[in-house]
């Protein structure tokens, strides 16, 4: 214990840095996928085709490994191997190939019958969208986004494989150090510690954006 | 070009320590060592929990939290802790496996419907035939969509052997990393994405084979599905 103290005094920070440059890493590309994945996803449920293409590609996604994409991404954008952007475009794709999913998913879920009640009310359809499918959507489309989130945040450590920034730094740190505990562990604990926090939160966002799912547990 | 070392035939040689087929063997090798090792604890376990519906908080939270681990660091710790060598990867590798197999096991079993469990203890089963005649079937597609999301990030870790002073794939992306060699490094990365898709496409093989006609649907004449539960993608390398 008394090492971690003064590694933390000594290394704070760096630690603090690696800290959020891995918040920075780990939430921008599930931000901009959030947003990507709403048209798309409304587009893979209203047409069958466009899904097919969607999720067969999103699958495909899913299986490269990600050190495999960080260091071939380079070479397709023509970007340098050091370039955060590579890490922002990676981990973009794989919460996009997930988040089309249950976007999609999500709003196969709203019940018919609502939405035509919806249209007899007189909502037009792009009211209809927002005001009645999305939010009926939103349980299944949020509960991606917590698999989206704490999968990006584990993710964002094999960066510094490569030499990028975020928590794996003190993974890699403590290789060179000769495989020394204190910063190994530091990283460890913050890096499950921002997962768990990221994931409460769209947990409490949840509640917040579905307040029918509390009233009425029928 | 960047392509050069990956079609130079003298890197395909069957012969070279350092050739594709040598590190795709040693790959192969730690990725079924770890997955072996991972199922014969998890499955079981899963399978006990989703039976008797004891426990079933510690298999959903230990899926969360497997899902939460960043693998450089689990390696890390367990080289740390073991030393270098095969046991400590191997050790990170299982660590890694056993959440989604566990979660997904425990899953499957739990969603056979009560049902159809009421029938077969009706009709005089055992509680071992009812798991492993009833239950297990029923639940083996989506059981093994989780070995395909465990062996996928085993197959996307085993890179980081390497940095353990192993062998596998991972050594192209590392010595070429620590050469400059981008030729190399795109070579380990392409052979290593088409050996993770190759590998999902066998176990999705491996599913239609094991998975009864009856259970997805292909001997009522529907459309087959493909159970596949959210993991998260290829991890670490």
């Amino acid at each position: 214990m008394n090492e971690l103290w003064s590694y933390l005094e000594t290394n704070g920070g760096n630690v603090l840095t690696a800290l959020l440059q891995h918040i920075w890493l780990a939430l921008l590309p599930v931000a901009i996928a959030f947003v990507l994945s709403l048209p798309l996803g409304a587009l893979a449920h209203r047409y069958g085709p466009v899904r097919h293409v969607a999720l067969t590609t999103g699958s495909v996604v899913y299986t490269v490994p990600s050190l495999a994409l960080l260091l071939l991404l380079p070479g397709i954008l023509g970007t340098s191997v050091l370039d955060p952007l590579n890490v922002v475009i990676a981990l973009t794709l794989y919460s996009l190939a997930l988040l089309v999913r249950t976007t999609a998913d999500g709003l196969d879920a709203v019940d018919s019958t609502v939405l035509q009640a919806a249209t007899a009310m007189g909502y037009r359809p792009l009211r209809r969208w927002f005001a009645v499918q999305l939010p009926l959507a939103m349980p299944v489309i949020l509960t991606g986004l917590r698999v989206a989130t704490v999968a990006n945040v584990s993710m964002v450590s094999v960066a510094a494989l490569i030499g990028i920034g975020g928590l794996g730094q003190l993974f890699t740190r403590g290789f060179q150090l000769g495989f020394y505990l204190p910063p190994i562990i530091i990283g460890l604990v913050l890096s499950v510690t921002l997962a768990v926090i990221a994931d409460v939160l769209i947990v409490a966002l949840q509640r917040g954006l579905t307040p029918w799912s509390r009233a009425g547990a029928r | 070009m960047t392509l050069d070392y990956l079609l130079d035939a003298a890197n395909w040689s069957l012969t070279s320590p350092d050739g594709f087929p040598q590190r795709i063997l040693e790959h192969l090798g730690y990725t079924f060592l770890a997955l072996v090792i991972a199922a014969v604890i998890a499955f079981p376990i899963g399978l006990l929990i989703g039976h008797t519906g004891r426990g079933a908080l510690v298999a959903i939270n230990l899926g969360n939290a497997g899902r939460a681990l960043p693998t450089l660091g689990v390696l890390m710790l367990a080289l740390a802790l073991v030393g270098i060598g095969l046991v400590p990867v191997t050790f990170a590798l299982v660590v890694l496996a056993i959440p989604p197999i566990l979660a997904t096991t425990y899953a499957g079993i739990q969603s056979v419907a009560d049902e159809t469990v009421d029938a077969a203890r009706g009709v005089g089963m055992t509680e071992a035939q009812i798991a492993w005649r009833v239950e297990v079937p029923i639940a083996m597609p989506i059981i093994i969509g989780g070995l395909r999301n465990a062996s996928l990030q085993v197959v996307s870790t085993a890179t980081i052997a390497a940095y353990a002073g192993l062998g596998g794939l991972g050594r192209y992306l590392f010595d070429g990393l620590a050469t400059l060699q981008y030729d190399k490094v795109v070579a380990g990365a392409i052979v290593l994405a088409v050996l993770a898709v190759a590998i999902d496409l066998a176990l999705a093989g491996a599913q239609r084979l094991l998975v009864s006609p009856g259970v997805d649907g292909r001997g009522a004449g529907n459309r087959p599905t493909t159970a596949r539960p959210a993991g998260r993608p290829a991890g670490a390398g």
